[in-house]
């Protein structure tokens, strides 16, 4: 590839931007060469450097029940009835570390992993399937969410992913379908009395159809009911995990059909009817919603929103929602139709698009060429600028866009982030503290820059990094900048804002 | 003194953050009487029929067995309003401004939009225009923009980590993040960086226009802001979040007179499951909430006479509990008005009642008030907006002013 600035572009988006040596390696392989390399995350070894970060954290590959049965208050409260206020406080502590960990872990990936674009896909489907770890046990599963629903299909087949969501337990509970029954049901007593239609909006306004995907209230209330039962403990889960003791609670699933609380009637939804068939019944009504032609649409959209520009350009979106409903879902054949088109490559496209929080954040440290061994800077400078992993609220998740993100507070923070990272002065090598600690110590996060932990970057070999030389009125701030603060005008300029 | 010094700054960096046409900075008179206004949105959709309960309708009593709020007088019942209505018992701290007559309800209000997506309901009632999804600025940008004279940075003050849809806009917004990091100098504070910091953002895009209204923000809030006043905010528990951020917003607005209107907002109002009657879920977050207001209200001292708070929500919830002790999302809410020049002691608005024939769609609280005849009321008696302006930051609404006449102390 000749054009270094085809080269940058291709970094800034289908990665999250260049370490030192990726615009070398992506000018030797070119577009198509780039994209089969990335297409095919598992054949790219992960550094020694990530797989020692992720080794410190003890939670990152324990399934979802291990850690409600190790971390929660089951086997407390069996143990002495009732829990004091400071019992669930200790609980509670002990359970905020397993958060910590999953956002971490998500950092290091995304700022260590050759596999970008694998790290751009978890990055956005974690955000479609929005679940919050504030929300009640969602505190357990934000790690075992990502690792079990999102990556295994970040570049599969989108019905796969879809259903893989709707299944796992910390979708269950953020979006309440656990509790969703049929009210006249058998299985309909005690705090399972009736249809709750949460999901089922939500899986068509968000996760599918999107909001003028031609659904109606009627329509929701059909999917609601084809999703009653829909659960992640079975019945008397709590009172079997403590039969079956600390050692064995984890041997129960994820996921459970409760029959005696799913509803028996016959359902219209969007026109065709589904007769009584058990979990059968709502396998195919979200397959239906997952080849939905305004499915295909929605995603293509989201999609090309978050690689390409704010306001997507109909005729891409058009393209690949052809190519969504011909592979039936088929994420890496959409994305190639994607990174190939035109519009993807017009140069009216490149450094156009203005950086969101967690981009420009893990951008920077990329660029830095540091391997970070203490996060804590990044996760607190990202809660300052609110966008944290697992930290939206709502299920619609975070916006990737200039209207939501550029603002005159954040461009203070920012800069303060790219000139304390440049000048050495973010304690990424210093030892964190404590697991249990950290997560009040990110909620008290105070500022971005300590004392000096390591040596200014270099200015040159940053510019290089980035393949694109800084225009005229940055080139000379950079000038006339004290040496060590070279390297932070770099990443506070307006360039690295945008991407 | 401080304004001084940032036309000063301004002149000497050869710069202007006024956009194009709002006259001269200097000429506005720092000191004078101004009208606030402050939105606090409650996102996530409160339970208004639990907030200012209708505890004389049994239809209320029938049809929430387990999370109705037990009537004035019963073991932890509503704080009796108007003999109708009552308060949350958890909203005791908001009490003596009802009693002093200085805090309002519109009951039955909302949005006349359909929807239910909480996205949909919260951009349409922050654009102001319900069922145009292609309005791109926010009713409080447009409001700023429509008001007289010259503007400052700090004019328009979003409290929160970003800044929100309803204060974003063409006009400039000063945004914050509340809490102990607020005033701390930055690592970019340095003096010699300032210039090349200017030089590199000196252009009209938007990027340049952020980066040096923030810039100005944040020297002029530093200097509001004593860091000595802020250690008293660390290590606050976060229950206590919404009072303590209230303080600090009080204070701030009582500092710095250039601040007009405010925002910011508060979650965890989604209560589809074990919300709770007068403990519990809804109760734990109306606490705070209320003890922040009244905060606010104490904090704001003299200001408080020219200040309107006014507390919204995107819609109501079913009328209904759920299967699960919750209620799921619904249509017809309870707007809160609070303020010196407000007309208190009163529930406005015209009641529909819960009958089942007079829910909306057989399920929910009816609107009777449109949200933006409540807001206008507010903008017009308080704010002085002409009917052209409150054109332009409510275009094409004309809601009938009928439900909420006499709001507002004129």
């Amino acid at each position: 590839m000749q054009d270094a600035r085809l080269a940058a572009h291709l970094a800034n988006r289908i990665a999250f931007g260049p370490s030192p040596g990726d615009i070398e390696h992506i000018r030797e392989l070119g577009l198509e060469g780039y994209l089969d390399e990335q297409l095919d995350p598992d054949a790219l070894p992960l550094p020694p450097q990530l797989v020692d970060q992720l080794r410190t954290y003890p939670t990152l590959d324990q399934d979802s029940m291990t850690l409600l049965v190790e971390y929660g208050p089951i086997f407390k409260r069996a143990e002495t009835g009732k829990l004091s206020k400071q019992d669930i406080e200790t609980i509670k502590k002990s359970a905020r570390q397993i958060v910590v960990e999953a956002a971490e872990a998500r950092l290091a990936h995304a700022v260590m992993s050759p596999r970008q674009l694998n790290e751009t896909m978890v990055e956005f489907w974690a955000n479609h399937f929005n679940i919050f770890a504030g929300k009640g046990l969602d505190l357990y599963w934000p790690g075992t969410y990502e690792r079990e629903a999102i990556r295994p299909h970040a570049l599969g087949n989108f019905r796969d992913l879809l259903l893989a969501t709707a299944k796992h337990p910390a979708m269950l509970f953020y979006l309440d379908n656990w509790q969703n029954t049929a009210p006249d049901s058998p299985g309909a007593r005690g705090r399972f009395k009736g249809l709750n239609e949460n999901y089922a909006r939500e899986v068509m306004e968000l996760h599918t159809l999107g909001v003028d995907g031609g659904y109606t209230q009627a329509d929701v209330i059909a999917l609601a009911r084809i999703l009653t039962g829909w659960s992640f403990l079975p019945r008397g889960g709590r009172a079997l995990m403590v039969k079956l003791g600390m050692e064995r609670a984890s041997e129960l699933p994820n996921f459970s059909f409760d029959e005696s609380r799913h509803d028996e009637g016959t359902k219209v939804l969007l026109g065709r009817s589904f007769e009584a068939d058990g979990l059968a019944e709502g396998e195919a009504a979200l397959t239906m919603l997952a080849r939905h032609p305004a499915t295909a649409r929605h995603i293509s959209w989201k999609l090309a929103q978050y690689y390409v520009e704010d306001r997507p350009d109909p005729a891409l979106v058009a393209a690949m929602a052809k190519t969504f409903e011909k592979t039936d879902g088929d994420i890496p054949s959409v994305l190639r139709t994607l990174f190939t088109s035109a519009r993807f490559r017009d140069p009216a496209v490149r450094g156009a698009k203005f950086k969101t929080p967690h981009r420009y954040v893990v951008s920077a440290v990329r660029a830095s060429g540091r391997t970070p061994r203490n996060m804590l800077a990044l996760l607190g400078t990202l809660r300052q600028l609110g966008q944290t992993p697992f930290g939206c609220q709502t299920p619609d998740g975070y916006k990737c866009t200039e209207d939501a993100w550029l603002n005159p507070d954040a461009m203070t923070r920012r800069i303060a982030f790219g000139i304390a990272l440049g000048a050495g002065r973010l304690p990424l090598d210093s030892p964190p503290p404590p697991l249990d600690d950290r997560a009040a110590i990110m909620r008290e996060f105070k500022t971005a820059a300590t004392n000096k932990t390591a040596e200014a970057l270099d200015p040159e070999r940053l510019i290089a990094t980035l393949g694109v030389a800084p225009g005229a009125a940055t080139r000379s701030a950079i000038d006339d900048a004290p040496p060590k603060m070279k390297a932070g005008i770099v990443l506070g300029s307006p360039e690295f804002m945008m991407c | 003194m401080l304004r001084r010094d940032f036309v000063k700054y301004a002149a000497a960096a050869g710069l202007s953050i006024l956009p194009v046409g709002r006259g001269a900075f200097a000429m506005r008179n720092p000191d004078g009487a101004q009208k606030k206004l402050v939105v606090v949105f409650m996102r996530g959709a409160v339970d208004g029929l639990n907030v200012v309960v209708p505890y004389t309708e049994q239809a209320y009593y029938e049809v929430r067995p387990t999370i109705a709020i037990p009537r004035p007088g019963a073991a932890n019942g509503a704080l009796d309003l108007d003999g109708r209505f009552g308060l949350h018992p958890a909203l005791a701290s908001i009490m003596p401004m009802w009693n002093e007559k200085s805090l309002a309800f519109i009951h039955a209000s909302g949005s006349p939009d359909e929807t239910r997506s909480h996205f949909e309901a919260q951009d349409y009632m922050e654009s102001g225009t319900p069922g145009q999804r292609r309005t791109q600025d926010g009713w409080m940008n447009r409001l700023l923009a429509s008001l007289p004279g010259a503007h400052s940075p700090t004019q328009a003050v979003s409290f929160g980590p970003t800044l929100p849809r309803i204060l974003s806009g063409r006009a400039s917004v000063a945004n914050m993040a509340l809490g102990a990091s607020a005033a701390r100098p930055l690592p970019s504070d340095r003096a010699e960086l300032q210039p090349l910091f200017a030089r590199m953002y000196a252009g009209d895009d938007a990027l340049s226009r952020a980066y040096r209204e923030g810039d100005e923000a944040h020297k002029k809030l530093m200097g509001d802001l004593k860091a000595d006043m802020m250690e008293a905010d660390n290590g606050a528990p976060p229950a206590e979040a919404a009072a303590k951020n209230a303080g600090q917003i009080a204070r701030l607005m009582r500092d710095d007179r250039s601040i007009q209107l405010a925002f910011f907002a508060v979650g965890g109002w989604d209560t589809h499951v074990n919300e709770g009657s007068s403990e519990g879920q809804l109760a734990n977050h109306l606490k705070p909430l209320g003890e922040g207001l009244a905060t606010l209200a104490r904090g704001l001292g003299p200001v408080y006479d020219d200040t309107v708070i006014l507390v919204i929500s995107e819609f109501g919830r079913t009328v209904h509990e759920n299967g699960s002790g919750g209620t799921d999302h619904g249509h017809g809410n309870a707007m809160w008005v609070m303020g010196g020049p407000v007309a208190g002691g009163k529930v406005y608005g015209a009641w529909p009642g819960l009958g089942e024939s007079e829910l909306h769609e057989g399920r929910d609280l009816a609107i009777t008030t449109d949200f933006r005849a409540g807001i206008g009321a507010v903008l017009g008696d308080h704010m002085g907006l002409d009917a052209a302006a409150l054109s332009r930051v409510f275009p094409g609404a004309a809601p009938d002013g009928a439900n909420v006449a006499g709001l507002v102390r004129t």
